[in-house]
C-alpha cells in the first residue's frame, strides 16, 4: 500500500472503520423503516444513531430519498435533495446516504433498499455490480476519469438505465474524501461540513495548478488519469421512478487501485446470489 | 370457435313477459358447469344479436348468456307499454334470467348503452346484492349518477361545468325527441326504421353482417318507453345510495357522439376501485371492437374470479392506479422497432408501464432481449424480443407472420428504427444513400405495409407511429441524406393517415430534435477518414449529451400523441421552434441551412 499520497497505510483502517460504521448506521435505520415514515424521520434517525456512536462532524448530513425521489424524478434545484415529508409505502425503494466523520476519518456511503418486494429494484441492485467491476478495472488501467465516466454512461445505456449521478452537484460520479481535523465546533453549510468543504477547496486549488480535480465529473476538468488518494464512488442508476446506488471508498495509488472494503451489504448480497446460483 | 359458436335458446318467464335467452359455451360437459357465467345486456335500439361477435369470442372460456330485453327481439312486450319498462321491472327480468341460467352462483354482468344503464341499476340495487360478481359498463351511465352529475353542476356552476352541461345537453337531443308521443314510433316503423341500418353502417363504420336484425322497428318503437318510463323521474330524483356492490370496469369510447367522457368524472365516488378503459371508437363497440371488448371482459372476469369474487372492496390487481395511458393501452399489443436503445427502448418501457404487451424488435439480439426483460419487470403482461433488420423485406414479412400467429394483430406499431448519416451531398456515396434509405425509409414502408394490412383485415382499428425527425422539415447542408429519408417518412405518415382513417387506424409522425441517444455514436459521417469519423462521433455525442434531452420524454410525447391521435408530434423545443419557423419564415430556415454545424 505504498504511495497512497496523503494517506498513511495504517490510516486505511481508520477509513475502513468509519465506512463500516456508516453502513451499520444505514442498515440499522433501514431495518426500522415502516410505512408512513418520512424522509426526515429517516435522516434524523441516522443522525442520532451516528451521534450516539461518537460522530461529531459530517462531510454531509444524512440524506434519505423515498419512492421516485430515488431516481431524482423532477429534480430541478439542489434543495430538492434534502429530506422531505414524503412518506414511505409498501414496495417503495429508498436510498440512505450519509457521510460521517469519525476520529478525523471521512466516509461517504449510499445504501439502497426497498420496503417489501420490488423486482425492478432487485434488478437495478444486481446490475450495479457490473459498474463496480468496470470502474475498478478501468481505474487500474489508468484511463482518463472522463473516459471512465463515459464508459459507465455507455454501460448504463446498454443496460437500459439512465445516469442519475449526473443530477448531483457538478454531475459527479465520485469525489475525493480525506482526513479532517477534529474541531470542537464543526458547523455545516447547506448540509455540508465546513471542514470537509475546506479540504475539497484546497484540493481543487492544488488540482487546478497540477491539472486534476477532486470532483470526478463528465467535464474536461476530469480528463486526467486517476489521482492517488481516496475516492468516494457513487454510480447511481435510474429506471423510470426507481433509483439505486452504492457509494464506497476506492483507494487509488500511484500504480494500482482497490476497493477499500468488500465487507459491505451490497457486495455481500452479490456474493450470496453467486452462492445461491452455484448451489 | 371450437363448436361453442352455436347458441342454445330458451325462454324464461318474468312476471307477465317471456324473455328469449341465448346461451353460448355450454355443451353439457362436466367442466362447463364450473365456468363463470357472463350475462351480456343489449341497448337501444338493439336486440341481443348486437353482442353476437363478442359472445362467440367469450364462449371459449365462459358460459355466455344473452337475452332480449322485454319488448325487444323475440321477448314479449308488457301490456300496457307505459310503466312496463321501469327499471324495477327490468331488474325483475335480470334476476329471473340469472336464476334460470346460474341458480347457484352469482354472474358477471356486461351492459352496452341501455344495457349498461340497466346494469348500473342492477349493480347498485339492494335486492341484487350477491347475484353479481362484476360489472362491465360500456357507454351507458347510471341514471342516478347522471342525475347527481347534473345537479352538482347546476348548483355549483363554473364556466367549465356549464360547458360540460351544455355539451352533454346537446349530445342528448335524441332523448328529448323520444319523449314526444307517437311520433318516434311512427318514424321507426316508417322511413327511419328502413334507413337505420344503412345510416348506422355509414356513421359507425360497422362491419357487414346480420345486424341490425329485422325486428329493429319494433324494438325501437317499444324501447322508446325505456326513456319515457325512467329518464325524467330518475334525473329529477336520483337515488342517494347508488353505490356499486360489485367491482366495476368502465369502458369509454372516446368518440361517442351521444355520451360525453366527462359524465364519468365523479364515478370513483360511486364505484370504489373503478377500473377505467378507453378506446378510440364511436358508440357501437360490441360491433366495431368485439375483439378488444372480449379481451377486457375476459381479463376483468378472470381477475375478479381469482380475487375470490363477490367482494365489495376492490381486490388487488383489479384496480389500476391507471392514468390515461394505462386506461388506453392496458393489454394492447405494441410492436416497437429499434427497441434496443434510445427512443425505441424508452417507448417500449413507457408502453410496458401502461400495461401493454410488448414486441421489442432490434437488429441487436442482446439489447432487444434486455428491453423485453425490463419491460416485463415494469409490468407488461408479456414482452418478447425479436431480432430483425427492418430493411430486410423477407425478414420483416416473417416477423409480421410470426407476431400474428403467436401474439395476434398488433394494436400499436412504432416504426422507430433508424440510423444517422451526416456529410454533404457531394461527399455521400450511393452506397451510403442506399443504406440510410433502406433503414430509415424502407424499414418504415415494410412495417406499415405488413402491419397496416393486418390491422385493416382485422377491422378493429389500431395505430401506427413513425419516428421521423425535426430534420424532416429542417433543411441542412450537413444532413442531406438523413433529412431526405425522414422527410419521406413524414410525408408517408401523412398520406397513410389519410388512407387509413376510414379503417379507424390513426397514424402519427414523431419529430424529435436533438435527443441524447446512441444514434450519434453509431452515425456515419460521409467523406472523412476513420480517425476523423471517431472524432466526429465522440464530439457529436458529447454535444448531444450536453443538450441532454432524455429519450423518456420523447416516449411520453409519443404515447400522448397516440392518445389524441395527433398527426405530427414535434418533440424538444428546437423541433417545435423549427416547425413554427418553417411555416412563418422558411427563408430564415434556408439561411440557417447554409451554416456549418459546430463539429
Amino acid at each position: 500500500m505504498s504511495g497512497v499520497r496523503g494517506v498513511q497505510p495504517d490510516a486505511l483502517d481508520g477509513f475502513r472503520d468509519v465506512q463500516r460504521l456508516a453502513y451499520a448506521c444505514a442498515e440499522a435505520v433501514a431495518a426500522q423503516l415502516r410505512p408512513g415514515m418520512t424522509e426526515r424521520d429517516a435522516a434524523r434517525a441516522m443522525r442520532e444513531w451516528a451521534v450516539e456512536r461518537g460522530v461529531r462532524d459530517w462531510f454531509h448530513l444524512p440524506f434519505a430519498w423515498f419512492g421516485d425521489r430515488t431516481a431524482f424524478v423532477g429534480f430541478k434545484i439542489p434543495t430538492q435533495f434534502f429530506p422531505t415529508h414524503r412518506r414511505l409505502e409498501a414496495g417503495m425503494p429508498f436510498i440512505l446516504d450519509l457521510a460521517p466523520i469519525h476520529r478525523g476519518f471521512t466516509a461517504d456511503i449510499g445504501y439502497s433498499g426497498c420496503l417489501g418486494p420490488n423486482p425492478v429494484h432487485d434488478r437495478l441492485l444486481a446490475d450495479l455490480r457490473d459498474h463496480r467491476d468496470l470502474i475498478l478495472r478501468e481505474v487500474r488501467e489508468r484511463r482518463s476519469l472522463q473516459r471512465i465516466y463515459e464508459d459507465v454512461d455507455r454501460l448504463m445505456a446498454r443496460q437500459g438505465y439512465t445516469n442519475r449521478h449526473r443530477a448531483y452537484p457538478f454531475g459527479v460520479i465520485a469525489h475525493k474524501v480525506d482526513r479532517v481535523k477534529e474541531h470542537r465546533w464543526s458547523p455545516h453549510i447547506a448540509g455540508f461540513g465546513t471542514q470537509s468543504l475546506r479540504g475539497l477547496a484546497k484540493d481543487a486549488l492544488h488540482g487546478h495548478r497540477e491539472g486534476w480535480s477532486p470532483l470526478w465529473s463528465p467535464y474536461r476538468m476530469s480528463d486526467h488519469p486517476p489521482q492517488p488518494g481516496l475516492w468516494a464512488v457513487e454510480p447511481h442508476l435510474g429506471f423510470r421512478g426507481t433509483g439505486a446506488k452504492f457509494e464506497e471508498i476506492l483507494v487509488v495509488t500511484e500504480d494500482d487501485a482497490f476497493w477499500l472494503d468488500d465487507e459491505l451489504p451490497h457486495v455481500k448480497r452479490w456474493q450470496e446470489t453467486d452462492k445461491g446460483a452455484a448451489a | 370457435m371450437n363448436g361453442n359458436g352455436e347458441a342454445r335458446e330458451r325462454w324464461v318467464r318474468s312476471g307477465d313477459v317471456e324473455l328469449c335467452v341465448a346461451e353460448y359455451g355450454m355443451e353439457g360437459k362436466e367442466e362447463d358447469a364450473r365456468r363463470p357465467t357472463v350475462v351480456l345486456v343489449h341497448g337501444y335500439p338493439d336486440s341481443k344479436e348486437v353482442w353476437s361477435s363478442v359472445a362467440e369470442r367469450l364462449a371459449d372460456r365462459f358460459h355466455v348468456v344473452l337475452y332480449d330485453v322485454r319488448g325487444h327481439g323475440r321477448s314479449s312486450a308488457p301490456r300496457p307499454l307505459r310503466g312496463g319498462f321501469r327499471l324495477e321491472k327490468l331488474t325483475d327480468d335480470f334476476l329471473a334470467v340469472a336464476d334460470a341460467v346460474s341458480p347457484d352462483r352469482p354472474v358477471h354482468l356486461v351492459g352496452h348503452d341501455w344495457g349498461s344503464v340497466q346494469g348500473w341499476e342492477f349493480a347498485t340495487a339492494k335486492r341484487t346484492e350477491g347475484r353479481i360478481v362484476s360489472f362491465t359498463s360500456v357507454s351507458g351511465p347510471s341514471l342516478d349518477h347522471f342525475g347527481h352529475w347534473i345537479k352538482h353542476r347546476m348548483r355549483h356552476p363554473t364556466p367549465r361545468r356549464v360547458a360540460q352541461l351544455l355539451g352533454q345537453g346537446a349530445r342528448s337531443w335524441y332523448v328529448y325527441a323520444l319523449h314526444t308521443p307517437v311520433l318516434p314510433e311512427l318514424a321507426w316503423r316508417g322511413a327511419l326504421g328502413r334507413q337505420w341500418p344503412r345510416m348506422l353502417a355509414r356513421v359507425e363504420k360497422l362491419p357487414p353482417g346480420e345486424y341490425p336484425t329485422p325486428s329493429l322497428p319494433q324494438d325501437a318503437a317499444h324501447g322508446a318507453w325505456l326513456y319515457r318510463d325512467n329518464v325524467r323521474e330518475r334525473l329529477a330524483h336520483p337515488r342517494a345510495d347508488a353505490y356499486a356492490h360489485a367491482p366495476v370496469q368502465l369502458i369509454t369510447p372516446s368518440g361517442d357522439p351521444f355520451l360525453s367522457e366527462r359524465l364519468y368524472d365523479d364515478l370513483d365516488r360511486w364505484a370504489p376501485g373503478l377500473r377505467r378503459r378507453t378506446v378510440p371508437a364511436k358508440h357501437w363497440l360490441p360491433r366495431t371492437r368485439p375483439g378488444q371488448l372480449a379481451e377486457w371482459i375476459t381479463e376483468f372476469v378472470t381477475a375478479t374470479e381469482d380475487a375470490g369474487g363477490g367482494t365489495t372492496s376492490p381486490a388487488k390487481g383489479l384496480t389500476g392506479d391507471c392514468g390515461p395511458f394505462a386506461e388506453r393501452f392496458g393489454g394492447q399489443l405494441v410492436l416497437v422497432t429499434g427497441a434496443g436503445s434510445g427512443i425505441g427502448r424508452a417507448t417500449a418501457f413507457a408502453f410496458a408501464e401502461a400495461g401493454a404487451r410488448i414486441v421489442a424488435v432490434d437488429r441487436d439480439a442482446e439489447t432487444a432481449s434486455r428491453t423485453a426483460e425490463l419491460a416485463r419487470l415494469l409490468g407488461a403482461p408479456g414482452a418478447w424480443a425479436e431480432t430483425v433488420d427492418v430493411s430486410d423485406e423477407q425478414a420483416m414479412e416473417k416477423l409480421a407472420e410470426k407476431v400474428r400467429t403467436e401474439h395476434g394483430v398488433v394494436d400499436v406499431l412504432v416504426n422507430n428504427a433508424g440510423i444517422g448519416l451526416s456529410g454533404t451531398f457531394l461527399d455521400t456515396s450511393p452506397e451510403e444513400w442506399r443504406r440510410v434509405l433502406d433503414v430509415n425509409l424502407w424499414g418504415v414502408i415494410h412495417g406499415c405495409r405488413l402491419f397496416a394490412r393486418q390491422m385493416v383485415d382485422r377491422g378493429q382499428g389500431g395505430h401506427i407511429v413513425n419516428t421521423a425527425s425535426a430534420a424532416a422539415y429542417l433543411p441542412s447542408r450537413a444532413l442531406p441524406a438523413y433529412s431526405t429519408s425522414k422527410a419521406a417518412v413524414l410525408m408517408l405518415s401523412e398520406c397513410l393517415r389519410a388512407e387509413l382513417a376510414e379503417h379507424g387506424i390513426g397514424v402519427t409522425a414523431v419529430c424529435p430534435g436533438f435527443v441524447n441517444t446512441n444514434i450519434t455514436a453509431t452515425a456515419r459521417f460521409a467523406g472523412v477518414t476513420e480517425k476523423e469519423q471517431e472524432r466526429l462521433r465522440s464530439k457529436s455525442s458529447r454535444l448531444y449529451r450536453i443538450r441532454n434531452y432524455p429519450p423518456e420524454k420523447v416516449a411520453g410525447a409519443l404515447l400522448h400523441g397516440v392518445l389524441r391521435n395527433a398527426a405530427v408530434v414535434p418533440v424538444t423545443p428546437e423541433a417545435r421552434g423549427a416547425r413554427l419557423l418553417a411555416r412563418l419564415s422558411p427563408r430564415a430556415l434556408r439561411a440557417m441551412a447554409r451554416l456549418d454545424p459546430p463539429l
